[in-house]
C-alpha cells in the first residue's frame, strides 16, 4: 500500500494482515455475456442460411475478381495522390492574403464539395460531348474520347473531388501549429515557403493523417462508383458474374472480404505512418509496435526493428 | 549585403538604429515614434511595464512586424527595404529572409521545432538556408551546445528538456547563424524561477564575448549587472535612457520610478 504520511505508515505497520480485495465488474461480466450469446446467435443463424460457402471459397481467388479489387486499390492511389496535392496547394491558396487566389480555392472547395461524385464522374465521363477535342494547338492534339478513358476519368473525378475535402483538413492541420513556429523559421532566415515545407507541414501531419486515413478508406469504397462509367473494378465484376450464375449473396460475400483485406492493409500502413510524425511528440519513448512485441515475445530481440 | 548611399547611412558607428519608429494595429497605435541607437557590441534592456510596446519594437528590428512609419538601420541597411538611388523598394520574401540571417531572435516560448531532435534544429538554419556543409554545421553545433552546457544532448528532442534547457538550445541555434546581432524577447518570462539562472548565465557569457544584444526582460538584477544601457519604455516611447546605474539607481522620469519601486 502506497503511505505517504507518517501516521498511516505506523497503522500499516501495525496491521499488516489487511488484505485488499480487488473490485468486482459485475457490469461488465453480465456485458461481455450478452454480447457473446448475441455473436452465437448470429453465427449459428449465419451457419444455418442459405449459403453456399464452397461458392464463397470458390469465388475467392478467381482472377477476375483479383483484378477488380486491384483496380479499385490502383484507383484509390492515383486518385488519393492527386487528391493530397491539391488539397495541400489549394489549402495552401487558401491561407494565402492574395484574395484571388484565396478566391479560386475557396470556388473550387465550393464547386467540389458542394456536387455528388456520382455526377462529377458522369461529367468527366461525357466531357468530350463539350470538348470534343483536346490540346495545344500546333503542339499536342488528340480526341478526347481517346485520352478520357473511363480509368482516366474516374482517376480525374475521384482525385479532384477528394481534393476539396483534403484541402480542409490540410487547412486545419497547418492552423494547428502554432505561429511561433513560422516566426523561429523566419528568425533563421527561411523564406515563408521553406517555413511551410520543413517546419509547418511536418508537424500539421500529425493532425492531417487519422482523417486522410479515413478518407483513403472512404476513397476505396467509392471506386465502386467508377464502375457507373465503365471501370472494371471489383464490385462491377462482381455483379456480371452474379446475373449469370444468381449467385448474389456468396459473390458480395467475396466482395466484402476483399474489402476487408485491403482496408486493413491499409490501416497497417496508416499506423506505421503515424508513428513515423509522431516524432518527438512525446517525452517518453514511441511504444513498440505490434511487430517488435511479437519479435520481443519469440525472443529475437533484433535491434534492426527497434 | 548591398551598399548602401552615403546620404541616408546613419551617422557613427551605431550597428542598429532605429529612427521615429510608428506601428499600429488598426486604429491602436504602439510605438509612438521609438529612437534608438545600438553600437556593436553593445548590450541594451529594454524594461518597461506590458504592453508598452518592448516586444513590438524588438519584432520590428528583424521585420517580423512591419513598422508603419519611421525607419530601422540594421548594419547600414534599412530593415525590410532595399534602396536604389532615392527610393526605398520593399524586399521580397527571399530578401527579407536574406536579411534576417544577419539577426538572430529568442522567443519567450522557445520556440524550438519539435519535430527535430536539438542537433536538428540548430543545423536547419546554416543548412537550409546558408547552405553550409552538414558535416560542418553539426560540429559547430557540437560547440554551441558545449557553449550552453549541454553538450551530449544532441539527440534529445526539445520535449525531453526542461524549460532552461530548451531556452539555451534556442540560444545555440540563433548562434548557429553567426549573427552580428540578437534579440531576446522576454527569454526567463516562460521559466520556472529555479530555471531562469542558467539562462541568464548564458547570456551574461555571451554579452561578455562582445555580441550585440538587445534584451526585453523583466530582470532588473541581469540589466543592472550586464547591460550597458537600459531604456525604460512607456506607451510606446523610450521615456528614459542610459546606463543601469542612472536609470535603475537614480530614476528621472516618474514611470521609471513608478515601475521600479514595484519590481523591486
Amino acid at each position: 500500500m502506497n503511505t505517504e504520511t507518517e501516521p498511516r505508515v505506523a497503522r500499516a505497520a501495525e496491521s499488516p494482515e489487511l488484505k485488499i480485495v480487488p473490485r468486482r465488474h459485475i457490469g461488465r461480466w453480465v456485458g461481455a455475456g450478452a454480447v457473446v450469446l448475441l455473436l452465437v446467435w448470429l453465427g449459428v443463424s449465419f451457419s444455418r442460411a442459405q449459403i453456399d460457402w464452397p461458392t464463397v471459397q470458390q469465388y475467392l481467388t478467381v482472377p477476375v475478381l483479383i483484378q477488380g479489387i486491384g483496380v479499385a486499390i490502383v484507383l484509390t492511389i492515383v486518385a488519393m495522390v492527386i487528391g493530397l496535392v491539391l488539397g495541400v496547394v489549394s489549402a495552401i491558396m487558401r491561407l494565402s492574403k492574395n484574395p484571388v487566389t484565396s478566391g479560386v480555392a475557396w470556388l473550387y472547395i465550393w464547386v467540389f464539395r458542394g456536387t455528388p461524385v456520382y455526377l462529377q464522374l458522369l461529367m468527366w465521363f461525357n466531357l468530350a460531348l463539350i470538348f470534343p477535342y483536346i490540346g495545344i494547338p500546333g503542339i499536342f492534339q488528340g480526341r478526347m474520347i481517346d485520352i478520357l478513358t473511363p480509368f482516366v476519368a474516374a482517376s480525374i473525378g475521384l482525385g479532384l473531388n477528394q481534393g476539396a475535402y483534403t484541402s480542409e483538413v490540410v487547412r486545419s492541420g497547418i492552423l494547428s501549429v502554432d505561429e511561433g513556429q513560422t516566426e523561429a523559421a523566419q528568425a533563421v532566415g527561411m523564406t515563408r515557403l521553406q517555413a511551410m515545407r520543413r517546419i509547418v507541414l511536418p508537424q500539421a501531419m500529425r493532425v492531417i493523417i487519422p482523417p486522410v486515413g479515413n478518407e483513403v478508406i472512404g476513397m476505396l469504397k467509392t471506386t465502386s462508383l467508377a464502375s457507373a462509367i465503365g471501370v472494371s473494378e471489383i464490385l462491377s465484376e462482381a455483379q456480371h458474374i452474379y446475373y449469370v450464375n444468381n449467385r448474389i449473396m456468396e459473390l458480395l460475400i467475396v466482395c466484402a472480404v476483399w474489402y476487408l483485406g485491403a482496408v486493413s492493409l491499409l490501416s497497417i500502413g496508416q499506423y506505421y505512418l503515424e508513428r513515423f510524425f509522431a516524432k518527438g511528440s512525446s517525452s517518453k519513448q514511441l511504444p513498440p509496435t505490434p511487430f517488435q512485441r511479437l519479435l520481443g515475445i519469440f525472443g529475437t530481440n533484433r535491434k534492426a526493428f527497434s | 549585403m548591398s551598399p548602401v548611399a552615403a546620404s541616408t547611412t546613419p551617422t557613427g558607428t551605431a550597428l542598429v538604429r532605429a529612427e521615429n519608429v510608428h506601428k499600429s494595429f488598426g486604429p491602436n497605435e504602439v510605438l509612438k515614434g521609438i529612437n534608438l541607437e545600438v553600437n556593436a557590441g553593445e548590450v541594451v534592456c529594454l524594461l518597461g511595464a506590458s504592453g508598452s510596446g518592448k516586444s513590438t519594437f524588438l519584432r520590428c528590428i528583424n521585420h517580423l512586424e512591419t513598422v508603419s512609419n519611421g525607419r530601422i538601420w540594421v548594419g547600414g541597411n534599412v530593415v525590410g527595404y532595399r534602396q536604389v538611388g532615392n527610393s526605398l523598394h520593399e524586399l521580397s520574401d527571399k530578401e527579407a529572409a536574406r536579411q534576417r540571417q544577419h539577426i538572430g531572435m529568442v522567443f519567450q516560448r522557445f520556440n524550438l521545432f519539435p519535430h527535430m531532435t536539438v542537433l536538428e534544429n540548430i543545423i536547419e538554419g546554416p543548412v537550409l538556408v546558408k547552405k553550409e556543409r552538414a558535416t560542418e554545421a553539426k560540429r559547430h553545433a557540437s560547440e554551441l551546445l558545449a557553449r550552453v552546457g549541454l553538450a551530449g544532448r544532441e539527440n534529445s528532442y526539445p520535449r525531453q528538456l526542461s524549460g532552461g534547457q530548451q531556452q539555451r538550445v534556442a540560444i545555440a541555434r540563433a548562434l548557429a547563424m553567426k549573427p552580428e546581432l540578437i534579440l531576446f524577447d522576454e527569454p526567463t518570462s516562460a521559466l520556472d524561477p529555479e530555471l531562469v539562472g542558467e539562462v541568464l548565465d548564458v547570456m551574461k557569457d555571451l554579452a561578455r564575448s562582445g555580441l550585440t544584444m538587445i534584451v526585453v526582460t523583466h530582470e532588473i538584477g541581469f540589466a543592472k549587472e550586464v547591460a550597458d544601457r537600459v531604456a525604460f519604455m512607456h506607451n510606446g516611447q523610450i521615456v528614459e535612457i542610459g546606463p543601469p546605474a542612472e536609470v535603475l539607481g537614480n530614476p528621472q522620469h516618474e514611470r521609471t520610478k513608478a515601475f521600479l519601486s514595484r519590481v523591486l
